[in-house]
């Protein structure tokens, strides 16, 4: 049997498998933050928060109302979106004439408060959710047991990455929406409520956050912090791959989830920052991101 | 000249009647109150204070108790600058609790410089008591050492001889783990790997497969609070313990096996040293707790409790607040609470006390929300930690 590096190859597949599981994580996420961002202008610091609400909101889902795993992956960002549908309407929707440090700074507050509030009703050691019966067990790959469970991670993160991708890119809505980000006054002129459409884009992004938090929810631990603890890698790898940029976004978070799951196996210790020197290097190569246009 | 003598004489009195209190204590308890640590201290290690405070008597007694909080955010460099601000400008004598190992070595060293009293409840590195000993710190509930020898130590008792870690990567993993690999080795058995993970983590599964891949019969979780409960609930999730490896939480508190729930933490092996429903006493003691913090006390909540109360008596004792000759009352009065029994406090600072090996319930055992233990074994104070001479300390002679 041949090593790679004193790696046998099979703990190399499962380590790469791995990291594409994380990888999908990141792409719902940054993909979230890229449209927001690529349609509002808004740096939305509140997505790691909101990924923690659709993952409390499932559990209670199940736990107040009985409402399954299945029903939560669409009831619980549902919820979670008109929330941010309310907070755009109220709050974000006053600072588009502004700088973009003042959307960043609300959004920032926003999400201390709302952690703070889980934080104070829940506590910080978080709530049980069970992987639903389907998928619990697993698959024996011959190099690695792949939880089902992780495999529909894989599976339903791809669908919805690449379903956002193409209603964006190549739908006469998204046609609309990218236009309305170039020039509202004439997408307005056209009849279109654009004021309307940047909310509901903002609530759908805000809804994608909360279906990686519901995806989470039985593998992580669902607690008021899972979201802060995250952000900060997705916003790193929505800089590598370009702010605002849809397809650069989904692309980079599966690949830094591959880079870094090798990390882990090469050198462990430095797996939580191997993101960051990514993202040092690329900016300073490539400035717009790997698939940004240079502004 | 008389009359001058008259007047300091009155004015005196007057100051003396003015402040009803002989002694003032300020307590200040510094704990993680936001982050991954906040639940098995945070604000319920403040409600504890209050409780030893109140069940004393304090006020009574002549003793005029203040209590303050603030954050660590288990950062060394904020506690120690919030350390140096109590001591030097607030007038807090005593700091209690303190979580997390690293910060908890940055306050020690400042309170043996300052002089004042170091109440530990939180930290779980065993060098408070060992290399690092100071005559002002009590370290009260837990110790690294311990918790080896526990956990470690009835995992080897039954037949888990090869090991593999997964270490939080900051003192009190590298501790753990070190403490823990001492034990295995003492009793036969081998450490093949460990891996230090990122603190805090989310994701421990390239770190499981890798212990999954190792062989080893145990693997051991030199982790605590969201980093324990992630690892458990993917290890379940890649059936670890399905395929025959057994899973050693070395650091696992109530609240943690509350989060993860029964249908995966069934069947864990772990060490406390307090447990709400050990006895009559401690359901008392929680029962009012829970009132005032809506959840039931962890370990280290409740040695903030005891040790501020014993604090407190020792104060009472000498009639005075003075460091020094506190620490020697602390530690030639033998302790007495209802949440730890009868112990002492050692030469080196270490409390010692009981503890207990527990199995967490299979979901049908389970009687309520918080009952989760039951108990294994119970290990007599003398044997669940470090002897005296054994930790390098250089108070013992």
């Amino acid at each position: 049997m041949f090593e790679l590096l004193g790696i046998p190859p099979q703990a190399l597949f499962g380590q790469l498998l791995l990291g594409l599981i994380n990888g999908s994580f990141y792409a719902l996420l940054s993909l979230g933050l890229a449209i927001i961002f690529g349609l509002l202008n808004i740096i939305n610091f509140t997505h790691g928060a909101q990924y923690m609400m659709g993952a409390f909101v499932a559990w209670m889902l199940l736990n107040y109302l009985g409402i399954n795993y299945w029903a939560a992956l669409f009831v619980a960002p549902v919820i979670v979106g008109i929330t941010g549908v309310i907070i755009e309407r109220l709050l974000i929707s006053r600072l588009y004439h502004l700088d973009h440090l003042y959307g960043l700074l609300l959004t920032f507050g926003l999400a201390l408060i709302i952690q703070g509030l889980f934080r104070n009703y829940y506590g910080i050691s978080g709530l049980p959710y069970q992987i639903p019966g389907v998928l619990s067990g697993g698959q024996n790959l011959g190099f690695m047991f792949l939880p089902n469970y992780r495999g529909w991670v894989i599976v339903a993160s791809l669908i919805v990455c690449l379903a956002t991708w193409f209603i964006i890119e190549k739908t006469r809505l998204g046609a609309y929406l990218r236009a309305a980000t170039e020039n509202p006054t004439l997408v307005g002129a056209f009849g279109i409520n654009v004021p309307r459409m940047v909310t509901l884009t903002y609530g759908f992004g805000v809804a994608l956050a909360a279906f990686a938090g519901v995806l989470a929810a039985p593998i992580y631990a669902v607690n008021p912090n899972m979201g802060a603890d995250l952000i900060i890698v997705v916003f790193a790898v929505v800089v590598i791959g370009g702010m605002g940029s849809i397809l650069g976004s989904i692309v980079t978070g599966f690949g830094l989830g591959l880079i870094e799951g090798l990390t882990r196996v090469f050198y462990p210790e430095g797996s939580a920052v191997v993101i960051f020197v990514v993202m040092a290097i690329v900016l300073l190569v490539k400035p717009a991101g790997l698939f940004g246009r240079a502004a | 000249m008389k009359t001058t003598g008259k007047i300091l004489g009155a004015l005196a009195g007057l100051l003396m009647a003015g402040s009803a209190y002989a002694t003032d204590v300020k307590i200040g308890v510094m704990n993680d109150r936001s982050g991954i640590y906040s639940d098995i201290g945070g604000e319920g290690s403040v409600i504890a204070a209050r409780m030893a405070v109140e069940d004393f008597g304090a006020a009574d007694k002549g003793i005029n108790v203040e209590i303050v909080s603030a954050d660590h955010q288990n950062k060394p460099d904020v506690g120690s600058n919030i350390a140096r601000q109590w001591y030097d400008t607030e007038g807090v004598d005593v700091i209690a609790d303190v979580p997390t190992s690293s910060v908890a070595l940055a306050v020690n060293d400042i309170t043996r410089e300052k002089n004042k009293i170091f109440l530990n409840s939180g930290a779980a590195t065993s060098d408070l008591t060992g290399a690092k000993c100071s005559p002002n710190t009590v370290h009260w509930t837990y110790d690294t050492w311990q918790l080896a020898h526990g956990t470690g130590g009835a995992m080897v008792a039954a037949g888990g001889k090869t090991w593999f870690f997964l270490t939080a990567d900051y003192a009190f993993g590298h501790a753990l783990e070190r403490d823990t690999a001492a034990v295995v080795k003492e009793a036969g058995g081998e450490v093949i790997g460990s891996v230090k993970t990122p603190f805090p983590g989310t994701d421990f599964s390239s770190f499981l497969l890798q212990a999954q891949s190792s062989g080893a019969q145990v693997i051991g979780l030199a982790n605590a609070g969201g980093d324990t409960v992630n690892s458990m609930k993917q290890a379940a999730e890649f059936g670890i313990t399905q395929g025959g490896q057994a899973i050693a939480g070395l650091l696992v508190f109530v609240n943690d096996v509350h989060a993860l729930g029964l249908d995966i933490a069934q069947g864990l092996v772990l060490t406390e040293t307090f447990y709400w429903d050990l006895n009559d006493q401690t359901r008392e003691w929680s029962a009012r707790f829970e009132k005032t913090a809506g959840k039931k006390p962890s370990m280290i909540q409740a040695g903030v409790y005891a040790a501020v109360l014993h604090y407190l008596k020792a104060v009472e004792a000498v009639g005075d607040k003075d460091p020094t000759k506190v620490m020697a009352k602390m530690k030639e009065m033998p302790t007495d609470d209802p949440l730890f029994g009868k112990g002492v406090v050692r030469a080196d600072g270490r409390k010692t006390h009981d503890a207990y090996l527990f199995r967490v319930k299979k979901p049908d055992q389970s009687e309520g929300e918080w009952d989760l233990y039951e108990t294994v074994a119970t290990i007599p104070a003398d044997k669940a930690f470090r002897p005296l001479a054994d930790g390098g300390c250089e108070l013992v002679k």
